[in-house]
């Protein structure tokens, strides 16, 4: 009962960001970038539903162009992250051996870093920039997708019925490909979407601190930081694309965690 | 004591290969970084020399077992950028960072242990709808984002403390304490809510469990259930989850620096990396590893007190 | 043997219902049960799953607070309605004068408290008694129940014993406080056979020797004809037969009575005539 509620909040608030990123995509109500110098600073009117910013832009304009970029990148993340993630857990859980013991080994000294860090270090070594931060997201998201699909390959190599296969001759690639990848499914949903929650934060971090899209390009992160400047005088524009953020992230974190007790049950 | 020696190694291990790593990654870095020291207006010349200077030129095997050497030393080379040793440049801000994190926890524990348990006491009664719902937002809230709220709450409105103007430690030790507590808070809240979320549904969980049948088979008073038998239970999960939380917190701690103007690991980080300065970045990744592993030990070593069930 | 205790009423139980109420539907568990004890009696309650017995042994112990649990009728212990008095009453009877075992030893001991503190604990709840002292009685308790080595046992945690172990401690703690009546719920029934037949010997030793009271709760007929002079019969929360245990077991009045003898396995082994 409970539990269905917050799965419909979560589907609707999904749903809601998923309006933005296509309204993003289509036609926003004013050029994001477009600078207006007798709009500086303008309050919420129904011209400018955010309001406008320090060099006149709209904001609203800029959030949901911020909303799509963010979703866009959160998508490219989290498909590398799973794709190499699926790849990485299923050979070394299926096979096992050496390679596992080695490649888990790194996979800890990832997971030692935080995913921001460890996206910090691949932008140091080759600057920031969009696809900059999805590689280095991306890659920071692998090991996690990986020990969750190591786990899951481990526990389902070693049931009955895969032992049953093996003896009729099936052959690894088979086994893998027919009987163990299609169980993987319910786990890697909610794995997605809780990765998509964690990749939403990620970006705007690192927009925040000035690693994401170059400007003038809106970014929901930076506008947070470029807002903090004029907090005193002028909150709202940092409050707007901060609660945008909050509203994506518990979209998603709703839908995960229903979707997570769901299997459990 | 096996068991302690056995984690031990396993972190010199991690340590090991995440040296390996940093180091081999920044040795693949395309382009001589003596020509990003000197510009590229330099004559070839001067960045031979230079390059000759930073042993550049030697095998690249080389230079990582005596960098490994120095590393184990504390001595973590040259920065470009500030004409200062490594080691020295980072000392101050090391402490800064930890305190802050350390703050974060501290103030983590205290008020998510209380709240999980008040939770669970009213977890059949309306509040627990108001409280997961809560509980919930801020979970969704970046800690930046809050950094924010908090600054704009308790720095611009109320004014308990001026935004930007850090004190240092050595001006004063409580000073400082005070400005950290803010940047500290807006760490801890999304972890305050998710650990006495998880308090409240193990102690749920464990209430539920045959011993405490047992021990109230025993006339124990409620109270006493609680506190002997299902409290201890209900923490083994939250103090593994905790140690989990502590990577996150130190990445917390990068971005909430740079929120309040923290002059920590951070916001030097921040600047190295726009500015190139490789030996920098490589002693702060290596550090904040250090930090975390030894965290994880810590953690591992206090949970298999509290859970007698664990063995090698 | 005629014990030597004066055979006088110590528990009775007087049309007992429990029901359980959910959001729209209440389902009663247990309906009019009664029953009498005197001190020093066995008495056994045979039943399948489902069939009320654990929830009667549940709510004579006073386990049975919940408050979607409706509860009627009377238990009187020594003279007390366990069903109306006071908590706080309740509480002093409960691990001193009545004590209880489990069907799984190991979950129903906590697993991250020292067997020993676990076998002391009605001491520390219900007396004054000095730790030092506790510890001594602790560990005469768990030589009593046959435990090897019992200081061992005293610093070992749960895991750490095998599950036979696991009840001997378990029937220790109960029987720390000496009480007069100790429900056992299925005691046997996660352990091996040879197990079993151990633990049955222990509690009847402890009936024989110390006078305690045991109410036996399973579902192995067999069992209880080994170990009780008395037995109920329950199914569907009703009791459906009663009466001496030998007589049952010879000349079954009941249908339901004749299908749990017929439920029992032959021992191909076994020659004695039952």
């Amino acid at each position: 009962m409970k539990k269905d509620k917050k799965f419909v909040i979560g589907l609707v608030i999904t749903s809601l960001v998923l309006l933005m990123t296509l309204i993003g995509i289509i036609k926003t109500p004013y050029d994001p970038c477009a600078m207006d110098g007798s709009m500086k600073f303008a309050h919420i009117s129904f011209k400018h539903l955010f309001g406008c910013d320090q060099f006149g832009r709209d904001i609203f304009s800029r959030v949901l162009v911020g909303v799509r970029e963010t979703m866009f990148i959160s998508a490219c993340v989290v498909f590398i992250g799973v794709f190499f993630g699926t790849i990485l857990g299923t050979v070394t859980g299926y096979f096992g051996g050496w390679l596992d013991e080695i490649l888990m080994r790194l996979n800890d000294a990832v997971l030692a870093f935080p995913s921001v860090l460890l996206a910090l270090v691949v932008i140091g070594l080759y600057g920031s920039g969009r696809y900059q931060l999805i590689a280095a997201l991306g890659i920071a998201f692998i090991p996690s997708f990986a020990r969750i699909v190591r786990g899951e390959v481990l526990k389902i190599r070693n049931l009955d019925y895969i032992q049953a296969v093996r003896l009729y001759g099936a052959s690894h690639f088979r086994i893998i490909v027919v009987h163990i990848l299609p169980n993987l499914k319910t786990v890697l949903l909610s794995s997605i979407i809780i990765g998509f929650n964690n990749a939403v934060l990620a970006e705007a971090g690192m927009s925040y601190l000035g690693m994401g899209v170059s400007p003038p390009a809106p970014s929901l992160g930076r506008m947070l930081s470029e807002a903090q400047a004029y907090i005193f005088s002028n909150p709202l524009n940092a409050i707007f694309p901060g609660i945008v953020i909050v509203i994506m992230i518990l979209g998603f974190s709703l839908l995960g965690d229903t979707l997570g007790k769901r299997n459990d049950a | 004591m096996k068991y302690a020696i056995k984690k031990t190694a396993t972190m010199i291990i991690t340590l090991f290969f995440v040296s390996v790593l940093v180091f081999f990654s920044f040795s693949l870095i395309p382009g001589n970084p003596a020509v990003s020291r000197l510009g590229t207006e330099a004559t070839p010349e001067k960045v031979a020399a230079l390059t000759h200077e930073m042993g550049l030129d030697r095998p690249v095997m080389v230079r990582f077992g005596e960098w490994f050497i120095n590393v184990l030393r504390g001595d973590f080379g040259q920065s470009y950028s500030y004409r200062q040793s490594v080691t020295s440049l980072l000392s101050d801000k090391i402490k800064i960072t930890l305190m802050l994190s350390v703050m974060a926890i501290v103030i983590c524990a205290a008020i998510s242990v209380p709240l999980g348990i008040f939770m669970a006491r009213k977890s059949d009664s309306k509040l627990d709808i108001f409280f997961s719902s809560v509980n919930q937002v801020i979970m969704a809230i970046p800690s930046f984002f809050s950094g924010i709220i908090l600054t704009l709450i308790f720095g611009v409105i109320l004014k308990l403390f001026t935004p930007g103007a850090f004190v240092s430690y050595k001006t004063s030790f409580w000073g400082c304490l005070g400005y950290l507590f803010f940047p500290a808070l807006s760490i801890a809240l999304p972890k305050i809510s998710m650990v006495s979320k998880l308090l409240k549904d193990t102690v749920i969980a464990e209430s539920q469990k045959e011993y405490v049948r047992t021990a109230y088979s025993r006339g124990n008073r409620t109270k006493a259930v609680f506190y002997r038998h299902v409290l201890g239970n209900a923490l083994i999960p939250v103090i593994t989850f905790m140690g989990m939380t502590f990577a996150d917190i130190i990445a917390g701690s990068i971005i909430v620096e740079q929120v309040f103007s923290v002059p920590g690991l951070g916001r030097i980080l921040l600047t190295s990396i726009s500015g190139r300065d490789y030996p920098v970045i490589e002693a702060i990744i290596l550090l904040l590893a250090f930090f975390v592993v030894m965290s994880n030990l810590i953690v591992d070593l206090l949970y298999h007190k509290f859970d007698p069930r664990i063995h090698v | 043997m005629e014990t030597l205790w004066v055979k006088e009423m110590m528990l009775k139980v007087e049309d007992l219902c429990i029901k359980i109420h959910d959001r729209n539907s209440s389902e009663t568990l247990v309906k009019d049960v009664d029953l009498e004890m005197n001190r020093g009696d066995i008495l056994g309650i045979v039943g399948e799953s489902g069939s009320g017995k654990t929830m009667s042994a549940l709510a004579i112990a006073g386990l049975l607070s919940r408050h979607d649990m409706e509860k009627s009728g009377k238990i009187i212990f020594e003279g007390i309605n366990l069903l109306e008095c006071e908590r706080k009453v309740l509480r002093k009877l409960q691990g001193y004068e009545i004590s209880m075992i489990f069907q799984e030893p190991l979950n129903s001991l906590n697993p991250i408290i020292k067997v020993g503190k676990q076998v002391e604990e009605s001491l520390l709840i219900h007396t004054t008694i000095e730790k030092s002292e506790r510890k001594e009685r602790a560990i005469q308790a768990l030589r009593d129940v046959e435990l090897d080595n019992p200081e061992a046992v005293y610093n070992s945690y749960p895991h750490e014993l095998s599950g036979g172990m696991r009840q001997r401690a378990m029937i220790a703690a109960a029987m720390i406080s000496q009480p007069r009546l100790l429900i056992a719920d299925e005691p046997t029934t996660a352990l091996d056979v040879t197990i079993q037949a151990q633990i049955v010997e222990l509690l009847k030793k402890i009936n024989r020797e110390r006078g305690t009271a045991i109410l036996f709760i399973s579902h192995d007929l067999s069992l209880v004809n080994t170990l009780c002079e008395r037995v109920l019969v329950m199914k569907d929360g009703l009791v459906v037969e009663s009466g001496n245990c030998s007589d049952i077991f010879n000349n079954p009045r009941e249908e339901y009575t004749k299908h749990l003898i017929a439920a029992i396995p032959k021992n191909p082994f076994d020659n004695r005539d039952r």
